[in-house]
């Protein structure tokens, strides 16, 4: 009796749920789909190489234009896939953290105020070494984080998506002033300088990605610890604390794993936005809210999404190339109005 | 007479008496800020790395032949200083047009997109199609009407929202400007220091050919805009009551989106996207003139007198030349931020 009665209740629940299995097949899916494009990110390029020459490149060859290209291929996929990655899992956070839809590295001035901190230090304190510059932009992503997150919370009603993506455009505009009043009367370092304006992956080298990858995976641990916390923090402030989290405790450090994430891409690759902001809305239609679930699979798709914009501004353009930067705010935007236009008025 | 009556008189009459105190206050303030503007237009004209006394200014405006100061200030700081003002009073009318007419002062045209849609097309004519200046004009403000009416459908659903307007200009703003970046990285003749100069607004190298499309489209559209300064200041009441009050609300709405697009798309063809002035000068006025009263003139005016100073400051103040955009940039973000900071404390709406 109690059975019969327990039933419906049960699978119900189970819809609602989504299967693990459903969730893993999908993340299997989205691993496989990466390994493709990491590939297709190895042999497509603006120029046309032979099978035979990757193959020799992948073992590490590097004489002849064609080795030559295909070996600079191999340390930009390997940063496209990072930095999506890292990018996608620090938007997923900061979506959980301001429990905002519009949170994203970007949009919410992180991404600049790295930049800017990183340019300052070129400029005026001679800051060379690409350690330094990772930690000087760990700094003023978490500087810009916590301006923004203040300023955007003030008033009735806390962090609504309006105010925190108002003050975030507003900090983005004040520091690109800021950083373009340090570069533009220094030619010397305009060049070194460039890549902070538009994000790209394609000046990569192994060196420069062994010095950010203890940062980023520093970062992935300590967001991937916090997944739990931010599913009670997605319940509201009170509940959580009812159910015994350490609300403050769990906000800090998910949003430090983000800035750390975000940060340290930056420091990088310049300011890549949007990805934060498009992968983990697409991925809560398939896995669900469940941050155990969401960051791995935010990870892969950011992943998958950087490197398939990497290799299309590529392709585009030949024999030019478009940065990546800018593909993806071409792809974003369009997502971010979309996603403003379903919300209602009231809820902005 | 009744205690009513008498009370009903002097109501009326603090009411005339405010009234009158405003539009005095209002007149002043546009007096004041006319005789600044031509007192800061006279030190740049005067003023540079040779000093060139009021005579010989006047000689060069007068057409005679000065030696020296007929090409420094005849064909370098002649045009330099009427594009600062031309652009200014385009950008602050522009701006201040858009800011009442959606009751927002954070719906600017250079917050919500339009701007960046003329800036993008400007880039994009000046580097790709390599077109002329008049060419540039016109292909600046097509963009830009049909980015405002792209963002005015996307933000329609069962009416025009403010908030959601402004977060979807935020969206489409960041697409154009990377549309803009993507334009001037593949500029191969000009570097970097070149195009960030064009990009945040510069008065470098200004020669006549560029000033002129920008001082019709003000000869022609700022009095068409003046012109509907009633009929927006009715539109505030809301669009049922301004109706009621005889304003065809829709005519008025068009007829202010074309011309203020008009004017701001052709300052940005000639000078760039000067930062914030559209934003900052609608603001500024309305805290010069009080409440009350049309904000158009004096927010033009504010927006010339900003370029003007912000030029000159950023030529001579510091040990290397900047753009006007980055001294109104650095000045008016900092500005916008704080603006956002005081309407979230007071929790009025956005």
């Amino acid at each position: 009796m109690t059975s019969t009665a327990l039933a419906p209740a049960a699978s119900g629940a189970a819809v609602v749920r989504r299967p693990r299995r459903l969730r893993a097949l999908w993340l299997l899916i989205a691993a496989a789909v990466l390994v493709a494009l990491a590939a297709a990110s190895v042999a497509v390029g603006s120029r046309e190489v032979g099978w035979d020459d990757i193959v020799a490149a992948l073992g590490g060859a590097t004489d002849g234009f064609d080795r030559a290209a295909v070996a600079t291929r191999i340390p930009r996929t390997l940063l496209a896939v990072l930095a999506g990655a890292a990018l996608a899992v620090s938007g997923a956070v900061m979506q959980g953290v301001t429990r905002n839809p519009l949170a994203d590295p970007g949009i919410l001035g992180v991404n600049m105020g790295a930049s800017l901190a990183v340019v300052t230090g070129i400029a005026f304190f001679g800051l060379a070494s690409a350690s330094a510059q990772i930690w000087v932009a760990i700094v003023g992503a978490a500087v810009a984080a916590v301006f923004v997150y203040v300023v955007g919370s003030l008033g009735r009603g806390g962090a609504t998506p309006l105010k925190l993506a108002l003050a975030g455009a507003a900090t983005s505009a004040a520091l690109v002033s800021f950083t373009s009043a340090i570069v533009l009367p220094r030619g010397d370092i305009s060049d070194s300088v460039r890549s902070w304006q538009i994000g790209g992956v394609g000046g990569a080298t192994f060196t420069s990605i062994q010095q950010v990858l203890p940062f980023v995976l520093a970062g992935f641990a300590i967001c991937l610890l916090s997944a739990r916390g931010l599913n009670s923090l997605a319940l509201g402030d009170e509940l959580a604390a009812g159910l015994g989290e350490r609300v403050a405790l769990a906000r800090g450090g998910a949003a430090l794993g983000a800035v750390v994430l975000c940060g340290a891409v930056t420091a990088i690759a310049g300011p890549i936005g949007f990805v934060g902001l498009v992968v983990p809305h697409a991925c809560r239609l398939l896995v669900g809210v469940d941050h155990r679930w969401l960051l791995p699979f935010s990870a892969v798709v950011g992943a998958c999404l950087l490197t398939a914009a990497d290799i299309l501004g590529r392709i585009v353009a030949r024999p030019a190339e478009i940065d990546v930067g800018i593909i993806t705010a071409l792809v974003g935007a369009p997502v971010f109005i979309a996603i403003v236009r379903r919300q209602k008025v009231k809820s902005l | 007479m009744t205690l009513l009556d008498r009370a009903r008189a002097s109501t009326t009459d603090a009411v005339q008496h405010g009234r009158a105190a405003r539009a005095r206050r209002r007149r002043t303030v546009i007096v004041v800020l006319a005789l600044l503007i031509a007192v800061m237009a006279a030190v740049s004209l005067m003023a540079g790395r040779t000093f060139y006394p009021p005579a010989d200014v006047i000689g060069v405006i007068l057409g005679q032949d000065v030696p020296g100061a007929s090409f420094t200030v005849g064909r370098l700081r002649l045009p330099r200083t009427a594009l600062a003002v031309l652009a200014g009073l385009s950008f602050g009318l522009g701006g201040v047009a858009f800011q009442t007419m959606l009751r927002n002062p954070l719906a600017s045209p250079d917050i919500i997109g339009i701007s960046s849609g003329a800036s993008a097309a400007a880039a994009f004519a000046i580097v790709t199609l390599s077109l002329g200046a008049t060419e540039v004009s016109v292909f600046a403000i097509v963009v830009g009407l049909a980015v405002a009416l792209l963002i005015y459908l996307l933000s329609y659903r069962s009416g025009v929202a403010g908030t959601r307007l402004i977060l979807i200009g935020i969206g489409v703003a960041a697409m154009l400007d990377s549309v803009t970046a993507y334009v001037l990285s593949q500029a191969a003749q000009w570097d970097l220091q070149e195009a960030m100069r064009w990009l945040t607004g510069s008065l470098n190298g200004t020669s006549w050919p560029q000033v002129l499309p920008v001082l019709v489209a003000v000869a022609v559209l700022s009095p068409v805009l003046l012109g509907q300064g009633r009929n927006l200041a009715v539109s505030q009441l809301g669009d049922d009551t301004a109706s009621a009050l005889g304003v065809r609300v829709d005519r008025t709405r068009l007829i202010v989106i074309v011309a203020a697009v008009g004017l701001i798309a052709f300052a940005t063809a000639a000078a760039g996207p000067i930062a914030f002035v559209a934003f900052l000068s609608g603001p500024i006025a309305a805290r010069l003139v009080g409440p009350g009263g049309s904000l158009l003139v004096p927010a033009a005016l504010v927006g010339a007198l900003l370029v003007v100073v912000a030029d000159f400051v950023g030529q001579f103040a510091f040990g290397t030349r900047y753009p006007v955009g980055v001294v109104t940039g650095v000045l008016g973000a900092p500005y916008l931020v704080y603006l956002i900071i005081r309407s979230n404390r007071s929790g009025g709406s956005l």
